[in-house]
């Protein structure tokens, strides 16, 4: 089996309890940097190693870092998102629930790293049992040191907290999550200030993903070179793929960046159910362009997906097979983007809202032949017109599946009704 | 309205933000975990403890789909509709509950034992169709695991 960095603890018995942790090596790279290695020079090493965020966009880890002022009036946080909302993605919550620890030290590394004493892990409401596991995690690592005041006898202290959402998919978004946190509405900021000089309570503040941060320990203890040497030049590393959606065997799986999408179908996740022929898959969370069988030997990495036209994203892997409507699928997506809008921006709010009116239509036999004219004039309305990355996120589910399998939507339009059975 | 030992949570709640007012979702939860849903008491409630206008604990409560504005049943059916869990028989799952229950989406049984609701992907894909009851998931349903499950809930 391939090396596994975030899940390596996942399949132990008790994985969650600290005494484990310990006795599989854990919390050794906290102890190293706090005695040896200086906060920038941590800095350099996560640059090394070529790390990117885990949360969507994949941006370099400790370049996001390095533009953190050193010097601060106001107090520096960390915001560790563990909202997990994007719906085909499923692989923090394995994180929280079976390794804390990992996460935990991982975060701590990150604020000696650039100075920090409070850092918040903003979990999704849902996630009741994953935020008391944390709790308890972070209890224990107070209790020994490796957390609060004087941690493992050095003069750095943190503190972490646990704050719970309350079922709303934007929050996910960086300064929403920030507007949250403060006990806001969860509407994005307008950017710049970005976060990194203006976040959370007007402090300097890095937000990264709970998978990003569970890479650090490893980082640290095995060295950037090692770290790099896994996955692509570009995309180094593992990813947690989490496979969704009509296949044998759904789940979570760390592998190398850079497998096919092939290989993680039909290998790992098991081919497709009762040896049906796959339509389409969507590589990274629901926000991104769907893909055809055509392209399964895409690399799994950002630079290969993105090529391929679609995006690495989450890198929630949902799969269809042909027994699938794309008309359905997309009216399905379209409709989570209309609940989940925050409602700031005009173009975001009403062209959801129209998106889900056309697509019910179409799919339920009453469309026109201008309707699909209509859905692309709609989403080039929304596209680059709104506040945060959703309006592009929302979109993307109705063009790209009209652009892929128009003719499908045309059977609709001139069948009046969904040649497919349900 | 707070119990003594959810003032104690409230409490040491406050320690962990520099703004009193970051502490305004956990205190909601806290008082729907109590009360079970957030009333129009619950929300002046609020206010006063975190010194805020009832106004502003409306509109911020009123954001998000976890706190409810009406009295639920002992146990609200949280039934996963988004993609993943729609390519594997979410729908079926969901007209089973609404025929076993005789209700619909949105509504409680008269004993106000369940209320069934819809909600958007609970990040647990790989073990669709999913759902949620109170703080619980329950995963890879089908209709004999549901019948189960009900089954179960009622008899406590
Ligand atoms: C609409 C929207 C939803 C998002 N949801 C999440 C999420 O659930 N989890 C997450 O880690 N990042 C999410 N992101 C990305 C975050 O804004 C941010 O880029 C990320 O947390 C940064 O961490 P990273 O650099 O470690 O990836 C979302 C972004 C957008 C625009
Ligand atoms: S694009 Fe949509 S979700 Fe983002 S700020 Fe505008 S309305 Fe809100
Ligand atoms: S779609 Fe149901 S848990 Fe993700």
């Amino acid at each position: 089996m391939a090396e596994r960095i975030v899940f390596k603890n996942v399949d132990v018995p008790n994985s969650q309890a600290l005494e484990i942790y310990r006795s599989r090596g854990g919390y050794r790279a906290l102890e190293k940097a706090l005695k040896e290695i200086k906060p920038d020079d941590l800095i350099e090493i996560v640059k090394r190693s070529g790390l990117r965020g885990r949360g969507g966009a994949g941006f370099p880890t400790g370049l996001k870092w390095s533009f953190v002022p050193k010097e601060s009036k106001l107090a520096k946080y960390l915001c560790c998102n563990a909202d997990e909302s994007e719906p085909g993605t499923f692989k923090d919550r394995v994180i929280i629930e079976k390794d804390p620890h990992l996460l935990l030290e991982g975060i701590a590394l990150t604020c000696y790293a650039i100075g920090i004493h409070t850092a918040y892990i903003y979990i999704r409401g849902e996630m009741i049992y994953g935020a008391r596991v944390l709790e308890q995690a972070i209890a224990e690592a107070r209790a020994a040191g490796f957390l609060g005041k004087n941690i493992l006898d050095s003069d750095f202290h943190l503190d972490v907290h646990v704050h719970r959402g309350a079922g709303a998919y934007i929050c996910g978004e960086e300064t929403a999550l920030m507007e949250s946190l403060e006990g806001k509405r969860g509407e994005p900021r307008v950017k710049p200030p970005f976060p990194a000089t203006q976040g959370l309570f007007g402090g300097p503040t890095v937000i990264n993903n709970v998978e990003t941060l569970a890479n650090i320990p490893d980082i640290i203890w095995k060295g950037p070179e090692w770290f790099a040497a896994i996955g692509t030049e570009k995309s180094t590393g593992t990813r947690v793929f989490g496979v969704s959606g009509h296949v044998n065997r759904p789940g979570t799986y760390e592998l190398p960046m850079g497998v096919t999408a092939r290989e993680l179908i039909y290998e790992h996740a098991g081919g497709i159910r009762g040896g049906r022929q796959l339509k389409a898959f969507i590589p990274g969370g629901s926000s991104v362009p769907f893909l055809t069988e055509k392209h399964l030997d895409v690399k799994l990495d950002f630079e290969s997906v993105a090529q391929a036209g679609s995006l690495l994203g989450s890198a929630g892997i949902i799969v269809m097979d042909d027994t699938t409507c794309m008309v359905w699928a997309a009216l399905n997506l379209c409709h989570f983007y209309e609940h989940e809008s925050c409602g700031q921006c005009t173009p975001c709010r009403e062209g959801t809202r129209w998106m889900s009116v056309v697509l019910e239509r179409i799919e339920h036999g009453k469309g026109r032949q201008e309707d699909l004219d209509l859905l692309l004039d709609v989403c080039n309305n929304i596209r680059g017109q709104t506040l945060c990355p959703f309006g592009d996120a929302a979109l993307t589910p109705v063009e790209s599946t009209i652009m892929l399998f128009r003719a499908e939507y045309e059977a609709h339009i001139q069948g009046k009704g969904c040649p497919f059975s349900r | 309205m707070l119990s003594q030992a959810a003032m104690e949570k409230f409490q040491q709640l406050l320690e962990h933000y520099p703004d009193k007012r970051a502490a305004l979702l956990p205190t909601l939860h806290l008082v729907q975990s109590e009360v079970g849903y957030v009333s129009k008491e619950a929300i002046d409630y609020v206010a006063g403890l975190l010194s805020l206008t009832p106004t502003y604990v409306h509109s911020v409560a009123s954001f998000y789909t976890m706190f409810y504005k009406e009295k639920m049943g002992k146990y609200v059916i949280q039934v996963c509709r988004t993609l993943p869990c729609a390519l594997c028989g979410s729908q079926k799952i969901l007209e089973y509950l609404q025929g076993k229950l005789g209700i619909e989406v949105g509504e409680t049984t008269p004993d106000g034992t369940f209320s069934l609701v819809t909600v958007e992907c609970l990040a647990s894909c790989g073990t669709a169709p999913v759902i949620q009851i109170n703080d619980d998931y329950y995963e890879g349903l089908n209709p004999e695991k549901v019948d189960r499950i009900l089954e179960e809930l009622s008899r406590k």
